[in-house]
């Protein structure tokens, strides 16, 4: 079983742009780690580097406490998925698993079991004589893992695999990749921008931004307890509301909390499902629109300073737009120079 | 490469009018020469031969000069063909996948040699190989052949390498093949079909290239074309050319029935559009 260790890598591009800048990170035996973030984020850099297929400027990395930095991918304990499936169109589906144990010179009747026995984890039993373009894009997608699975890598690396996919084939196959990832205990690195993804599939989420790690936790702390503004804007939707704390209180022309903090600028931020409303004549607050999805309903708020704010409520009935309310955030936190400075105990 | 799923057929009119003209101007001059070739006695204004025969087929295939210049012809394409696939393709596969200083303008001076008037080129390169002992032998003639080809054999492939998914080849790094292999097995065989086009239009432009083949070769070298050139020349008789040029078909259609077996439907097209 094997673990990956990142530290201190950087990747500077030709033109100077800093792709990745000094991340480190450690992954644990059989963990799956996810890198969120937006596009250009540094997260598929990130990737290919730990695949061999871009060299890191600076720092190293190790599996298994092996320095790897400078090894080619062949020569790498590592497996790969592809965005784009990258089978190979010329060979049939056997041939695409068979060609990295024929490389190793395996028997071929320990080929044909080990092909046999990875289409079945991935539920593709009896398609070893299709040709790769005469499956649907979720098959395409499973011969591709399981490509990587027939080598039994230290490290699965998945680079966006579902990026392709129709949303209802994605959903199915993370929960199929996850339970084949629990069932092997397969260390795994997986790179997305969809947040569900992460927040469905990770062990640990790692958000990243500008080619650096933002926060590095448990999926429901990434959602709970943002480090940063970015972290909290990122995830989910939040609500962010510029103010400034003065003697312990936070003041804005509509909202006032209860903020231990030291005085000066402060960016308040709360989650829809956190910020309660109260109707009000003189509230501060004006209701812009309601929107009805039954199980609950949204409702969208003006500021009078033109900050606009989401509010999750169980009923939509008491608030109708023009409406005045008042604002009561049960949970928060906030912000001071791109740092959390406090958040409020009782946080859901 | 794209999934191909053909669209259910239905009647194109403008389809049918087009492929009716195109074989009219296509196949009809070849019909006549067909007939031509069989004809023994074809006076105007019939419309078809009075006399249809193999006298001119005899003839033809009996004289030894006829057998050679096929013989010669059939080589001497294979020759160029492997010669300039030996060349050609690393060349294609580094402009394709390097970047090194000059690519660019090297890159398209294989296309000067044929943006510009080919016989003062010719003309040129035959009298360097006049002092070189090259004129009149098969290796000039394979030499000036080469250099034609040269352009097919180089933007085709370039075409065909630029179009391979790179993450295809890094897959295949990734479950232990190195970098030669990786070429060897995935590569080249996803450029195969268009490359194959580039060799078969090589094959068959060096057996019908007549300019460089009769300025270098003559008078020792006589290709195909240009015997049948001398034939027509000589005596102007119409069953002559069309023997010889019905014979030349044959490698042709050889070629073409090669092409659709290992080609099949889209690849000359990917050739052309990369």
């Amino acid at each position: 079983m094997s673990k990956l260790s990142i530290r201190a890598v950087s990747k500077v591009f030709g033109a100077g742009t800093t792709a990745v800048d000094s991340v480190s990170l450690d992954v644990a035996d059989g963990e799956l780690v996810c890198l969120l973030g937006p596009s250009g984020s540094g997260k598929s850099t990130l990737l290919r580097m730990v695949g061999g297929f871009e060299q890191p400027s600076s720092g190293t990395i190790a599996i298994d406490d092996q320095d790897v930095t400078r090894l080619p991918p062949e020569q790498r304990p590592t497996g790969m998925v592809f965005q784009s499936h990258a089978l190979w169109s010329h060979m049939n589906v056997f041939n695409n698993l068979a060609f990295g144990l024929k490389l190793r010179k395996r028997p071929a009747a320990e080929i044909r079991d080990r092909v046999e026995g990875v289409l079945e984890l991935v539920g593709l039993k009896g398609y070893d004589r299709r040709m790769t373009n005469e499956l649907s894009g979720g098959q395409q997608q499973r011969v591709a893992l399981a490509r990587s699975l027939i080598l039994e890598p230290k490290i699965l690396l998945l680079d966006e695999p579902f990026a392709s996919l129709d949303q209802h084939l994605r959903e199915r196959l993370r929960e199929e990749v996850r339970d084949i990832q629990l069932r092997l205990k397969t260390t795994t690195l997986f790179v997305t921008h969809g947040q569900d993804e992460a927040l469905s599939m990770a062990d640990r989420i790692v958000v990243m931004q500008n080619g650096r790690t933002e926060q590095a936790d448990r999926p429901e702390i990434i959602y709970r307890d943002p480090q940063t503004p970015f972290v909290a804007g990122f995830i989910g939707t939040m609500n962010f509301v510029e103010g400034r704390v003065e003697n312990g209180r936070f003041v804005h022309p509509d909202l006032s909390v209860v903020m231990p903090v030291s005085d000066g600028p402060v960016t308040l931020a709360v989650r829809p499902e956190a910020l309660d409303l109260i109707s009000t004549e003189d509230g501060a607050a004006v209701v812009h629109r309601v929107t009805d999805f039954g199980t609950h309903g949204l409702v969208d708020l003006h500021l009078s300073d033109g900050t606009r704010l989401k509010s999750l409520v169980r009923s939509p009935e008491p608030f109708s737009s023009g409406h005045a309310v008042d604002l009561r955030p049960r949970a928060f936190a906030a912000f001071r120079d791109n740092v959390k400075l406090y958040r409020s105990s009782d946080a859901a | 490469m794209t999934q191909h799923i053909a669209p259910p057929r239905r009647i194109d009119g403008t389809g049918i009018l087009l492929a009716l003209v195109l074989s009219i101007v296509v196949v009809l001059p070849l019909l006549v020469v067909g007939v031509w070739a069989f004809t023994e006695v074809w006076r105007y204004p019939n419309v078809l031969p009075q006399q249809f025969g193999l006298r001119f087929w005899e003839q033809t295939l009996n004289r030894a000069d006829v057998w050679n210049a096929l013989w010669l012809s059939l080589t001497l394409s294979a020759v160029v063909t492997l010669a300039s696939a030996v060349i050609c393709l690393p060349a294609a596969y580094a402009f394709a996948r390097m970047r090194f200083p000059g690519r660019d303008i090297l890159f398209f001076s294989f296309l000067a040699g044929h943006a510009f008037p080919k016989f003062g080129l010719l003309v040129a390169i035959a009298a360097i190989f006049l002092q070189l002992d090259l004129i009149g032998t098969f290796w000039g003639v394979a030499l000036i052949q080469l250099v034609n080809t040269l352009m097919f054999m180089i933007w085709i492939p370039v075409a065909a390498f630029q179009a391979v998914d790179r993450r295809m080849e890094e897959a295949a790094r990734d479950v232990g093949a190195g970098p030669f292999r990786v070429f060897w097995s995935i590569t080249l065989p996803q450029a195969a079909p268009t490359i194959a086009a580039a060799l078969l239009l090589t094959f068959v432009g060096t057996f019908y290239e007549t300019e460089g083949a009769w300025l270098i070769g003559a008078p020792g070298i006589r290709t195909m074309p240009v015997l049948m050139i001398s034939f027509i020349n000589n005596q102007m008789v119409i069953q002559f050319g069309a023997v010889l040029s019905v014979m030349l078909w044959v490698p042709s259609f050889i070629a073409l029935m090669f092409a659709r077996r290992v080609i099949g439907g889209n690849a000359f097209a990917k050739g052309f559009g990369g």
